[in-house]
């Protein structure tokens, strides 16, 4: 039995039958690490040695009879966004090379309230802005599928992860598809929650009303378990919304008999490779084998998805990311002598091409005289974008898409071709333009063996809806049975 | 043209500082003079992944302060970020409000010597002020102080209605007064809670259009703001008879030389890129909510002053000085309510202590001594035990060291000689000594009387009953 390969929920099945203790598992997962991370390069601080002696104390408490929590002891990966107490939180950037953040995230105070291990802080885009983790200050992190081409990103570091077994789950964040896109591209399942059920306190910011904190999992019952875990109102953070105690591993549930699942023509057309159109065709044919209704139907305003989230996110991005000013915690020039040259030269020696470009285009949309052309339009395109998916979900109870127009590329085909490389986002920022959650299931694979993501979109705070969709069709179907990453060089 | 040919037209923004236990965004205290940076947390620090929660105190102030300057309240606002570098402001945006303000279309009634006048408010919105940069004269660099980044502000924007430095004096000293009397700023000037910002322009008389205006920032005193408006119309003129224009600008005013400068930072081409909060949600407030805060405004200086000219008797001047400070306004009140003589506070709230105020530029609530040593003061003249003008030597005292005036006296050997055969003592004492003086007096000369009464004082190094005294001389040299 090869341990690393084993779900959370298989983990604790035989934590529970004494097949497997904790310091078992988390030696595991470290020698795993130390096998597969040279070649993968998903990790930006490896927290193996600390992790290895919480896990010890773990399993002392158990051995000594106390009463320790369903998740303690299970290691977890964390994107390098999310604010760590005493360890690093790079971003991926030199900007932030030496932060140390003074406290942790509400997400990590909920991770260690469980007494989960952290292993590690994982790669990423410098400060989430790109789609497939080469935009990281510090290394390339290959997709294990085919270590030639990339994880995907922003959250590419915690895709490939867990997809080549070195941390059973993780967390990623998610401004305009960085969980799902990744997690398609790497054949995990990745979710995005609705915009306000998780605390975005903690998690560095990009842009603020986009941003969300979600899981990467190897499968639907895991995401439940570890959503369980981070969902919640938080005093910290005044956009999050309180909608009461949920469990949602109770919709781990096969019957999907009258689902409405609505097919929105537009992420079927151009730019889709044929390949994914196929591979989703297929995997909409089973659901109507299984019981659901489909019905296809025009999200017109899904076009201008695009335009308008670079707008926002850019815009609230050039303001987010202004705290960077080589004054305090950050990178600060050796060359600056006067104020102005400590802001220009950290600044341009710091941050990398990606988000200077954003940070530009950002403050350009929201100067005076371009305002009400760029940023104002776009507040109110994402008004129209929300409506049409409300509209929609009053017909269906789930959106079904491909999470990505590609599969995974290769390394240095598109980062040198910025709208190129926005593209890769085409059919995940309208999901976070509304708001909504989403999650990405893999269901298959193309003819070069890399993995398509399922992208099932639901209506606000309906992440029941997609748990049950997803878990549905992932019982049916079992990718996890057939294919497996095969680090292809 | 002379000065006369022209219309000064002004402007204020006022900034004031809200007495809030905690700061808008985060919960660290807001207590003015600790060490640097020891006020301070990740959220005012602006450490990453940090977010605000709006202190809902803040917004029931701001409130409260449009209320009592008949602003219309809007029941949906929202906070804006305003962009700009530097080392003091953290996160590299102030949360402010942009186009939809708490508090709009307000006035406040203003006295001058030419009669009443409404101010229009423009809008009232809340802000977070900035750090310090304490200026390193060793090093040479610049240190910031987070302490003060995230203390809650209101700014109230004026219409530009002000015609003369007297209603901008007004209209400041006004403000204050209503700030103070909710008790929602303590407007420490020397602590710069309370600030203001001054456009100045001029036009020919008659003229429609506006000139182009300056900006002076952060005035902290009455006295400055009057002493550079002075300055920065007579500049203004003087560049428009010699044939120049008015250049918008920032001026900043130099106490020490008594000029304004220009600042040449080209500050107002900075674009702030204000945009809607993203962190923050809007501010919906019901109509409850403020009918709330409405009733727990106080009574307003107005209200005071017709109190105190019909209940007390005082003078319509006298009232407007005392009512112009919450302050002296309840120290009048109070002490005069345990020493029963209202009049006699009032002439020394008026006098004396409006003396001392002025000459050590302090602010009525920094007076260090209570209602209750003010009225013990008071009560020991009415008794006799010690003279008025030992009162005025008690009040510094009081000043200085404030404790009980029985104390005081005691201490100092102040007590009022009363005692009848101690002033027959000096009387005799006194007349034996000025035989002259005593021979003018009963040749006629009544004023002989006054010289003598003031030896007998200056002997008793003013302890003596002078009543007592007078009444004894007389009796004595009609003998």
């Amino acid at each position: 039995m090869d341990i690393t390969e084993l779900t959370v929920h298989e983990l604790q099945g035989k934590l529970k039958n004494k097949e497997l203790t904790i310091t078992q598992i988390n030696e595991a997962y470290v020698n795993r690490i130390k096998e597969k991370e040279p070649e993968v390069q998903a990790f930006i601080t490896e927290l193996t040695d600390q992790g290895m002696k919480q896990a010890k104390q773990i399993q002392n408490k158990i051995d000594n009879g106390e009463k320790v929590g369903d998740l303690a002891g299970i290691p977890i990966g964390i994107k390098d966004i999310i604010c760590t107490k005493g360890v690093k939180t790079t971003c991926a950037s030199k900007m932030l090379e030496n932060f140390i953040a003074p406290y942790d995230a509400t997400v990590m105070e909920k991770i260690n309230a469980e007494e989960m291990i952290d292993l590690g802080k994982l790669n990423m885009d410098e400060f989430a802005m790109g789609g497939s983790t080469e935009y990281s200050y510090f290394k390339k992190t290959r997709n294990p599928w085919d270590l030639s081409r990339v994880p995907g990103g922003s959250s590419g570091g915690s895709a490939a992860a867990v997809s080549a077994n070195m941390v059973p789950w993780a967390l990623g964040t998610d401004t305009g598809g960085s969980i799902r896109q990744p997690a398609a591209l790497c054949g995990v399942v990745g979710l995005k929650p609705t915009y306000g059920l998780v605390s975005r306190y903690g998690l560095v910011a990009f842009a603020s009303s986009l941003d969300q904190v979600g899981v990467f999992t190897k499968d639907v019952q895991d995401c439940a378990i570890l959503l369980n875990v981070i969902a919640g109102h938080d005093e910290k953070d005044t956009t999050s919304v309180d909608v009461g105690s949920k469990d949602y591993t109770k919709s781990l549930q096969k019957d999907i008999k009258g689902l409405r699942i609505g097919v929105p023509k537009e992420f079927y057309g151009e730019g889709i490779n044929p390949e994914v159109k196929s591979c989703l065709e297929t995997a909409i044919a089973k659901y109507k084998e299984m019981g659901a209704e489909v019905e296809e139907f025009s999200l017109d305003i899904a076009k201008y998805a695009l335009a308008t989230y670079y707008i926002i996110a850019c815009a609230e991005a050039s303001s987010n990311l202004g705290r960077y000013d080589g004054i305090r915690y950050t990178y600060r020039s050796p060359e600056a002598k006067t104020l102005k040259e400590i802001y220009k030269k950290s600044r341009s020696e710091a941050f990398g091409a990606e988000v200077k470009r954003r940070i530009i285009l950002g403050t350009y949309v929201l100067s005076s005289g371009y305002y009400d052309a760029y940023y104002k339009k776009a507040q109110q395109v994402r008004t129209l974008v929300m409506n049409e998916f409300n509209k929609a979900f009053e017909k269906y109870d789930v959106i079904i898409t491909p999470t990505s127009p590609t599969t995974a590329f290769k390394l240095g085909s598109k980062s040198n071709n910025p709208m190129e490389m926005y593209l890769a986002d085409i059919c995940t920022v309208s999901v976070n333009i509304a708001g909504l959650p989403g999650i990405s299931v893999p269901c298959g694979v193309d003819s070069e063996g890399m993995p398509i993501g399922m992208q099932i979109i639901g209506n606000k705070f309906c992440e029941e809806t997609i748990i049950k969709t997803a878990y549905a069709y992932e019982q049916e179907t079992k990718f996890r049975e057939k294919y497996k990453p095969t680090f292809k060089k | 043209m002379a000065r006369e040919d022209y219309e000064v037209v002004m402007g204020l923004e006022v900034h004031a500082e809200l007495s809030t236990k905690t700061k808008i965004f985060c919960s660290c205290p807001t207590k003015f003079g600790a060490k640097p940076n020891t006020q301070v947390c990740p959220i005012c620090m602006a450490m990453p992944g940090t977010l605000p929660t709006l202190n809902e105190k803040v917004v029931e102030y701001a409130v409260k302060a449009g209320l009592a300057t008949n602003c219309e309240i809007s029941r949906n606002s929202k906070n804006d970020r305003k962009n700009y570098f530097y080392p003091d402001l953290p996160k590299a945006y102030q949360i402010s409000q942009y186009d939809k303000p708490l508090c709009e279309h307000g006035y406040i009634e203003i006295e001058t010597s030419k009669g009443k006048k409404k101010i229009g408010i423009t809008r009232i919105h809340i802000e977070e002020d900035a750090g310090k940069l304490d200026h390193d004269d060793l090093g040479g660099g610049a240190l910031v102080d987070l302490n003060r980044a995230g203390v809650p502000l209101i700014e109230i924007v004026s219409e530009p209605d002000f015609r003369s430095i007297e209603e901008v004096d007004s209209y400041l000293k006004k403000l204050k007064s209503i700030l103070e009397y909710i008790e929602v700023s303590d407007c420490k000037m020397q602590e710069g809670s309370y600030r203001a910002d001054v456009n100045t322009s001029i036009r020919p008389i008659g003229s429609q259009k506006l000139g182009t205006r300056t900006e002076m920032k952060n005035m902290n005193s009455f006295r400055s703001i009057t002493r550079a408006l002075e300055y920065e119309i007579g500049r203004q003129v003087e560049v428009l008879d010699n044939g120049g224009t008015v250049e918008q600008e920032t001026r900043k005013w130099d106490e020490v030389s008594g000029k304004t400068f220009s600042m040449r930072d080209k500050e107002n081409a900075e674009d702030y890129r204000y945009f809607p909060e993203p962190d923050l949600v809007a501010i919906k407030l019901s109509e409850e909510y403020i009918e709330n805060i409405r009733k727990t405004l106080p009574e307003m200086p107005e209200s005071r002053k017709q109190r105190y000219l019909n209940d007390y008797k005082l003078s319509e001047k006298d009232a407007g000085i005392i009512t112009s400070s919450k302050y002296l306004s309840d120290l009048f009140e109070k002490a005069g309510e345990i020493c029963g003589n209202y009049k006699a506070v009032n002439n020394w709230i008026i006098s004396d202590i409006s003396r001392i105020l002025n000459e050590t530029e302090m602010d009525p609530i920094e007076i260090p001594f209570d209602a209750k040593q003010l009225a013990k003061l008071v009560m020991l003249i009415d008794k006799g035990t010690i003279s008025s003008s030992i009162g005025k030597k008690v009040l510094v005292e009081l000043f200085k060291n404030p404790r009980d005036p029985e104390e005081i006296i005691k201490e100092k050997g102040w007590i009022q000689i009363s005692d009848e055969g101690a002033i027959k003592d000096v009387v005799l004492k006194i007349i034996e000594a000025n035989p002259q003086s005593v021979a003018d007096y009963k040749g006629g000369k009544e004023r002989a009387l006054g010289f003598l009464v003031g030896q007998a004082m200056k002997e008793t190094k003013g302890k003596a009953n002078p009543q007592m005294l007078n009444k004894m001389f007389v009796e004595e040299l009609k003998k």
